[in-house]
């Protein structure tokens, strides 16, 4: 199974990118093999509108069933339910800590949005 | 005639400008406020009651039966507001700019069109003045489709003044489309100089004639003047930094009303966009 997680460098232990839509990139982590690829995200950075949809599309390409960030807006919560993508909100520290806090199951399935849209 | 009141910088004097000429003028004319994210012309005018009318846009409706999930009509949509993942599409009326080429697209006939209300535009009367304010509702995003619909109000016979938005984005840019001649009101400070160079640029582009209005001279220097000699662009009018304006413009007042001195400088505005305005050769 693989888990997409919003990053905000191309290791393991760069921070936990707070932003969805506007994640700087984006890491795919596959729990069974421990290994993982690097998205950027700078098309959606750039765009005026409709960030968390677009970021939405593309986790689900990436093929991710779960989906770890800090914070989550309406349209990219629709979008991800849509999708099927289970959603992590409020994880912090670097991405090791949240993939581990995740695998002992210390993360909780968010329910809903946890910010309105735009809120950085 | 159709005359548009811009500006680079917000807060420069658009709705001072586009009131107090409309107030200076004898004769009857129309004036739109086009600034539908926030229209305040008719605070600075005693108004009647005309009426008001809603504006939608349209939006794409998805029949479940018959979508098969394709998934064609989000690949279409620049704007995400059709979405798919391999599923029936998602629809985000927000982020719609009502093209239509989602229903189009669609294979199976699955999609067809709503109304979305994104707005509504008011009529008003005061004295000689006309005035249609549109106003977009609180968290739609989308201004131009409301002020396309705004624009429909021009008439033929009748001089039209427009308060255009701040800025050089689409809004402002569907509020210019096809006006006669544009005034652009700036102040003398480092930001006004800059945002002016912006919206320069913009009406430049849209080949529209212009000149500028300076509005609070004293509170900074030259700079405009020089910047509007070496560009080559009238310098229509300047507006000297008065506390009685002030004042007037703070019990929302317009300046002609309350103000000595001003109906005359108001007029002439009239009068020197007219001459430009021959003189572009049209």
């Amino acid at each position: 199974m693989k888990i997409a997680i919003t990053s905000s460098g191309n290791e393991l232990t760069a921070a936990v990118d707070q932003r969805f839509g506007r994640a700087a990139m984006f890491i795919l982590y596959d729990i069974e093999s421990g290994e993982f690829e690097v998205f950027d995200n700078k098309q959606n950075l750039n765009a005026t509108q409709g960030a968390g949809i677009q970021a939405a599309q593309k986790v689900f390409n990436m093929g991710a069933e779960a989906l770890i960030t800090g914070h989550c807006g309406p349209k990219a919560f629709a979008a991800l339910s849509a999708a099927g993508v289970k959603i992590y909100c409020g994880a912090t520290g670097t991405i090791e800590s949240a993939i581990t806090r995740y695998k002992e199951g210390g993360l909780t399935v968010s329910t809903g949005a946890d910010v309105e849209g735009h809120w950085v | 005639m159709k005359i548009a009141i811009a500006s680079g910088k917000g807060g420069t004097g658009k709705t001072t400008l586009s009131v107090n000429i409309a107030q200076a003028i004898d004769s009857p004319l129309v004036l739109l406020d086009c600034d539908v994210e926030e229209p305040n012309s008719r605070l600075f005018l005693n108004t009647e009651y005309v009426g008001e009318e809603v504006v939608s846009t349209l939006i794409p409706e998805v029949d479940t039966e018959k979508c098969n999930g394709c998934g064609e009509c989000a690949r279409f949509c620049q704007y995400n507001a059709i979405v798919t993942f391999g599923t029936k599409p998602l629809v985000f009326p927000e982020m719609c700019h009502g093209c239509g080429g989602c229903a189009k697209l669609c294979p199976q006939g699955a999609i067809s069109e709503i109304e979305h209300r994104i707005g509504s535009i008011t009529q008003y009367k005061a004295g000689k003045i006309t005035l249609y304010q549109g106003c977009i509702d609180v968290g739609v995003s989308m201004a131009p489709p409301l002020i396309r619909e705004l624009k429909k109000k021009i008439p033929d016979d009748q001089l039209v003044i427009m308060d255009a938005p701040p800025g050089t984005t689409c809004p402002v840019v569907t509020t210019l489309g096809e006006v006669d001649y544009v005034v652009l009101v700036t102040e003398p400070t480092p930001f006004g100089l800059n945002d002016l160079a912006l919206a320069v640029d913009m009406v430049r582009a849209l080949g529209l004639p212009f000149g500028v209005i300076i509005n609070r001279v004293g509170i900074g220097d030259d700079r405009i003047n020089l910047y509007c000699e070496r560009e080559n662009i009238p310098v229509l009018l300047e507006i000297p930094n008065d506390r009685a304006v002030a004042e007037a413009y703070s019990r929302g007042e317009s300046i002609v009303e309350s103000v000595e001195g001003y109906r005359e400088l108001f007029a002439g505005v009239m009068e020197k966009v007219e001459e430009e305005y021959r003189g572009a050769g049209k």
